[in-house]
């Protein structure tokens, strides 16, 4: 982003937006690439691989870390980092556990505390970022331990079972495509994971926030010279993830029927390794959606695709870490020859 | 344009290329059976040694088994995502320890819809799908702790527990199977305090250590399993306190804790056992065969006196 470091404030973000979405379509075509090499490869090693309900496995494997990795785009994208994206996802289930079985309120009321619960985390954390100054890493840092605790409290370190409120299985593992055609039962988490991606992309593409988003990844000095509330923007940014983060706590609780008190540390690392093969670059300032789409898909297909091989799994780790890698690198050299 | 043009090429590329690479596949695969096994763990020594049980099996019966658990105990959707992958192999049969089992319904299900008999291991599933469930009886195992326990400090006086956590079966289990026995059948017991440090040694040796502190007349700690147990020998080691420490499950430190004298001994499952009865059952399941609707693989008393003879050193691991 060198080039638009010396630019007016004034044209710094369209600028950024532009240069992004011009990388994008190139880093995009890649991850593609890769993703299709992956599924030919599995689909000539196994059977087993290019079946129906494997990919619809695969799918549904996607749609909470692909959620997760959404949220943290956004946020990579404005040059910082959110390390609580999983343990607000698991504290986001448990308040719709609290509202749905232990108050016994109607489902659209759990699921609303659940947003609201991941927003108001992230205005939290954006707070702490952009009043206090505290580095975007620690801030949520700190707030992964916070949120990691609190649920452990409010559930009572206990699952929480959804059973007195039939329907809640049906927000991941029921099929409204499935109803409509009979012949494609696509599990409404991943039509979910599809709209929030929808969205997103929308909002980064054509609103000011999406503008602000780049443009502070970009140059946040120069924004904040040209007067604009970057605070406000940033705040914003963090509380728009944070809600995206309580739908993945949706997920992942109609999933299981339950919401797991102690799970979610680690889920952060998995969503910024999307985010990061996808080609979002750590330091800001460029980045896309459907990018991290793919390379949230890349991350399960390789899981997918090992595992139907059989390959051991001390083996599946080095593998998955090796691609990482190498995505990344491959974006570097792409980015030197441009 | 050209990049969307690109895209399609390669996509309608790849759905081809792949087709036919599964049909070819298809033809040549072979006959032998599969049997994945997903268990709740994968690198603690423990579901090692489980999986040693398990290939052993193999082995004997000729089949093929894979063996793989999520990184940790918290990670249910991981290990859901790993039984998809198991069902979509087409297995013979199914090993699986469920770490939440009304998680697991949907796919247990679709695996009784497939005739694809599931065999439950470890602590069991909470369903009728599984044709069988090898586990070790772990509230008659805690009890024996409590007789040992009982039998060391002279049938009186003040003892803990270190428990890993309140949640999961085992650690209910042998909590309750412990401290039912110490209240029934020795009143001059009495436990003062009961705590969970998560199976972590180092947090389990905090623990340990203010237990310590509070209770300066304290005779003797249950630890729960293997890291609660190392925890609590290092919380009395640290402390210089001599009292009579019960462990849980083996491995190479828990052993030399035995060995020095610093615990008195421990109870010991038999996951070698696990492992083997678990593909036994498979195997026999998947034929037609009849299975006992519970296998118990067992559970051993060791000390410094017996843990070098054939029978308990054969299900102790490192």
């Amino acid at each position: 982003m060198s080039s638009t470091t010396g630019t007016p404030a004034g044209t710094a973000a369209p600028g950024a937006a532009a240069k992004a979405r011009f990388s994008g379509a190139q880093q995009r075509l890649l991850a593609f690439a890769s993703l299709i090499v992956l599924v030919v490869g599995f689909s000539l090693a196994s059977p087993n691989f290019l079946q129906t309900s494997n990919i619809l496995a695969i799918l549904q494997a996607t749609s909470v870390n692909g959620v997760l990795a959404v949220a943290a785009t956004l946020v990579i994208i404005t040059g910082g980092i959110d390390l609580s994206v999983g343990t607000l996802m698991t504290f986001c289930a448990v308040i719709a556990g609290v509202v749905l079985t232990n108050w016994g309120m109607p489902l659209p009321v759990g699921i609303l505390a659940a947003l609201a619960a991941g927003a108001a985390s992230g205005v939290c954390s954006g707070t702490i970022i952009a009043k206090l100054k505290v580095p975007p890493f620690i801030a949520t840092l700190g707030m992964m331990l916070i949120l990691k605790g609190l649920s452990l409290v409010i559930s009572g370190t206990r699952p929480i079972y959804f059973n007195a409120t039939p329907g809640y299985t049906d927000i991941a593992q029921g099929s409204l495509v499935g109803t409509l055609i009979p012949s494609v039962p696509l599990p409404n988490g991943v039509l979910i994971l599809f709209l929030v991606a929808l969205v997103a992309h929308i909002i980064l593409r054509k609103t000011i926030l999406g503008r602000f988003t780049f443009a502070l990844g970009s140059n946040e000095e120069a924004v904040r010279l040209s007067g604009v509330n970057v605070d406000r923007w940033k705040i914003a940014v963090y509380t728009l993830a944070g809600g995206i983060c309580g739908v993945a706590g949706l997920l992942i609780s109609s999933r299981l029927n339950s919401a797991q008190p102690a799970l979610g540390q680690g889920y952060e690392l998995d969503a910024i390794a999307a985010v990061v093969i996808g080609g979002t670059s750590l330091s800001g300032g460029r980045g896309t959606i459907v990018g991290t789409l793919i390379g949230a898909l890349i991350i399960s297909v390789l899981t997918n695709g090992l595992r139907i091989l059989s390959v051991a799994q001390e083996w599946q780790t080095v593998v998955t870490g090796s691609i990482i890698i190498l995505a990344v690198y491959t974006d570097m050299l792409r980015r030197r020859k441009v | 344009m050209i990049t969307r043009r690109n895209v399609l090429a390669a996509l309608a590329a790849g759905t081809l290329l792949a087709a036919t690479g599964g049909i070819a596949l298809a033809q040549e695969s072979g006959q032998k059976m599969y049997i994945p096994v997903i268990s709740k763990g994968f690198q603690h020594q423990f579901w090692q040694a489980v999986k040693s049980g398990a290939d052993k099996a193999a082995a004997e019966f000729g089949v093929e088994i894979t063996f793989e658990g999520p990184d940790t105990e918290s990670q249910v959707d991981r290990q859901i995502d790993m039984l998809a992958a198991a069902l979509a192999k087409q297995p013979t049969a199914i090993g699986f320890a469920a770490l939440d089992s009304q998680a697991a319904i949907p796919l247990l299900q679709q695996a009784k819809d497939a005739n694809i008999p599931v065999i439950a291991f470890d602590s069991g599933v909470d369903s009728d799908i599984p044709v069988t469930t090898a586990a070790t009886d772990n509230v008659a195992a805690a009890a024996l702790a409590a007789d040992k326990m009982a039998e060391l400090i002279g049938g009186k006086g003040q003892i803990a527990l270190v428990v890993h956590d309140q949640t999961s079966r085992t650690g209910v289990d042998r909590r309750d199977g412990f401290t039912n026995r110490i209240t029934e059948k020795y009143p001059e017991i009495e436990i003062v305090s009961t705590q969970y440090g998560g199976g972590d040694q180092l947090q389990s040796t905090e623990i340990t250590k203010s237990i310590l502190q509070a209770n300066p007349d304290l005779k003797g700690i249950f630890g729960a399993n293997e890291g609660s147990a190392i925890g609590v020998v290092n919380g009395a080691r640290e402390l210089g306190r001599q009292i009579v420490i019960i462990g849980y499950d083996s491995g190479a430190q828990q052993k030399q804790a035995i060995k020095d004298g610093v615990m008195a001994g421990a109870i010991t499952q038999n996951p070698v056992g696990i492992g083997y009865e678990t593909v036994k059952a498979a195997v026999q399941a998947a034929k037609g065969e009849s299975v006992p609707k519970t296998i118990d693989t067992g559970f051993f008393w060791y000390d410094k006196s017996n843990m070098d003879s054939p029978e308990i050193a054969a299900v102790l691991y490192d």
